[in-house]
């Protein structure tokens, strides 16, 4: 044993009597680890799991395939292509912003969808519930827990794709002052935050999916069931976004504002859309939390 | 201090239309070492997930060391280390880092000193050296014994232990059998959960018996031996004569049928090829009162012996033979 080891150590040795005193006499939340421990444990946990590195992987291949084919390609001709695509060869910086737009609709709600959806299932699954539960965790406190871990896998998601789009649109392009969508022209540094910008709106943009993920999570032992009904809602939600004869219920949608970031790349930048897009998250975020609590916290834990 | 380290009345748990749990009355005394038994699908797991805040009863209340759970779920678990249905752990971590995970999950649980539980506690179950390798890589033997690790992490007033020594070897078994009677030798509730009946009796002071949800009996090892019925094995040729005598004594003797009395009836001897086996339960009456009326009635008894019930035939006498186990 080695000196650190002093008679916090003794503790699990002496179970019993006296243990009921220490524990008893301890002060509940100070000398353990807080809600803020187990977030980083659950941090942790998420981010040493190799999956959780594909998912990002395959996330940053992204904005490198786009940057590859331009590169080799030369360009494709003005006016083709996702917005901004033309731009690239002109400013690489233009890469992340191209990137994002694709894996709006379809790879970040997939990788979200993942994560979100494993949440709770994924720990049924492995049976790791009933032990977290009896340690115990709570069953809102881990619900927190699991939706934070949630969201800042959103962060890391939509960071991994602008990031490595930045970076790679810099290695392979000429880089230099941004030209806006109203035409103005920002400086090198202006550009970059506002990039940090619309990853915050994305990511913003995707919690309310993460919410409902959450929710989807607590009512199955099946991983697999929660991850897929949540991507495949975000893709409904989209479709219907679409569709002219629904368009009372597009405000509604979440999915609505994913893609209107385009106010951030305006000078003056308009922060309508972000505001409206935060307050619809938020909404999501509140009833899907709401359900996904009284959903678990009268759940019989049988995994 | 309460008395009782577990508690219930009428605790009940209906799933749909099975009635997995019915009316259980369960005491668990401080500081014994209760073996839960009972066949497979009796409701001692569900029963110990109610206790464990995992599953809601539908009816009756539990209180475990003096609280009413689920309501103080937070208050109580922190003093409890359990093992229920098996080990699990994230297949992707380490033994080490499965340990730390969940020893954060516990409020009380003080970080300064996690990494020095968790050592200590995979030395106290021998997990030491795989301590760093991913758990999808452990035998069941080892998750077993993770598991109880996981247990140990804090210093625990009771223990909750279903099927501890599932997929253990012998040596394993008898070591977990030792740090069973450690606890208890430090005054630490057990409560065990077994259907190695032979594990219990060696290290159990009471017993608890399930069979389809109810709890058929509890009380220390000896009372349940005790409860067991008392045979008498008779060897005559005169069985027919015999067993009216036995009948005809009126007191409380249950004669077996012939043939049903088990292994020594089917046992047919070629010395004795004219003697037969009578069985019969004999309740509270001395042996000695029924061979005087045996001898008396002319019966030539051959053979006579009293018969003990074993823990295993007290279960089965509880439980139901064989596969016929009720439903």
């Amino acid at each position: 044993m080695s000196s650190e080891v002093g008679d916090g150590v003794e503790a699990p040795v002496a179970a019993g009597r006296g243990g009921r005193e220490a524990a008893v006499s301890r002060p509940a939340t100070r000398a353990g680890g807080g809600t803020l421990s187990l977030l980083a444990s659950e941090l942790r946990t998420l981010f040493r799991r190799r999956r959780t590195w594909a998912l990002l992987g395959a996330l940053a291949l992204i904005p490198i395939l786009i940057a590859v084919a331009v590169r080799l390609s030369g360009g494709p001709p003005t006016g083709r292509g996702p917005a901004f695509l033309d731009q690239i060869t002109n400013n690489g910086f233009f890469v992340g912003v191209t990137a994002i737009l694709v894996a709006i609709p379809l790879f970040l709600p997939l990788t979200i969808g993942v994560v979100a959806g494993d949440a709770i299932a994924g720990e049924a699954s492995h049976g790791t519930l009933r032990y977290l539960l009896i340690a115990p965790a709570g069953r809102i406190r881990l619900l927190l827990v699991k939706y934070v871990a949630a969201a800042v896998f959103c962060a890391a998601a939509t960071l991994t794709v602008v990031v490595v789009g930045t970076l790679i649109g810099w290695a392979l392009f000429p880089i230099g002052p941004v030209t806006l969508l109203s035409g103005a022209t920002v400086s090198v540094g202006d550009a970059l935050l506002r990039f940090l910008a619309i990853a915050a709106y994305v990511t913003i943009s995707l919690l309310g999916m993460s919410a409902i993920g959450l929710f989807l999570s607590t009512l199955t032992t099946v991983p697999v069931g929660a991850m897929a009904a949540t991507a495949i809602l975000a893709v409904v939600s989209q479709i219907m976004d679409a569709l002219p004869q629904l368009e009372w219920l597009h405000p509604w949608l979440f999915t609505h504002y994913w893609l209107g970031f385009g106010d951030l790349m305006r000078e003056p930048i308009v922060w309508d859309s972000f505001a409206d897009n935060a307050l619809l998250q938020s909404g999501y975020i509140v009833v899907f939390g709401a359900l996904a609590v009284s959903r678990f916290l009268t759940k019989d834990v049988l995994s | 201090m309460p008395d009782l380290a577990i508690e219930t009345h009428g605790l009940t748990k209906r799933f749909r239309s099975q009635l997995a749990v019915d009316g259980l009355d369960l005491a668990v005394p401080q500081g014994a070492v209760f073996g839960f038994l009972g066949p497979n699908g009796s409701g001692k797991t569900t029963t110990i997930r109610m206790l464990l805040g995992l599953v809601a009863a539908t009816a009756g209340d539990a209180r475990v060391l003096g609280s009413d759970m689920p309501r103080h779920v937070d208050a109580v678990l922190p003093r409890v280390g359990a093992l229920v249905e098996g080990p699990a752990f994230s297949p992707y971590l380490s033994g080490e880092a499965n340990l730390h995970r969940f020893d954060a999950a516990d409020r009380r649980a003080p970080r300064r000193t996690r990494t020095a539980r968790v050592a200590e506690a995979l030395d106290r179950v021998g997990l030491s050296h795989a301590a760093r390798k991913k758990v999808h890589a452990y035998s069941l033997g080892m998750k077993q014994r993770l598991g109880l690790a996981n247990a140990l992490l804090m210093p625990r007033e009771l223990l909750v232990l279903d099927e501890p020594t599932n997929g253990l070897d012998p040596q394993g078994t008898r070591e977990v059998r030792a740090l069973i009677r450690s606890f208890a030798g430090d005054g630490t509730t057990v409560f065990v959960s077994s259907h190695l009946l032979a594990e219990v009796e060696q290290i159990c002071s009471h017993v608890g018996v399930m069979s389809a949800g109810r709890l058929v009996t509890q009380g220390t090892l000896e009372e349940f031996r005790d409860e067991g019925e008392t045979r008498v094995l008779v060897r005559t040729p005169d069985a027919v004569r015999a067993r009216e005598v036995l009948t005809g004594l009126e007191l409380g003797i249950n004669i077996e049928p012939a043939g049903r009395g088990g292994r020594e009836a089917a046992v047919s001897r070629p010395d004795a090829t004219d003697d037969e086996s009578v069985t019969a339960r004999i309740g509270a009456t001395p042996p000695e009162v029924i061979v005087a009326a045996l001898v008396g009635a002319g019966v030539r008894v051959r053979g006579f012996e009293t018969l003990h019930a074993n823990l295993e035939q007290r279960f089965v006498e509880l439980t139901g033979e064989g596969f016929d186990v009720v439903q």
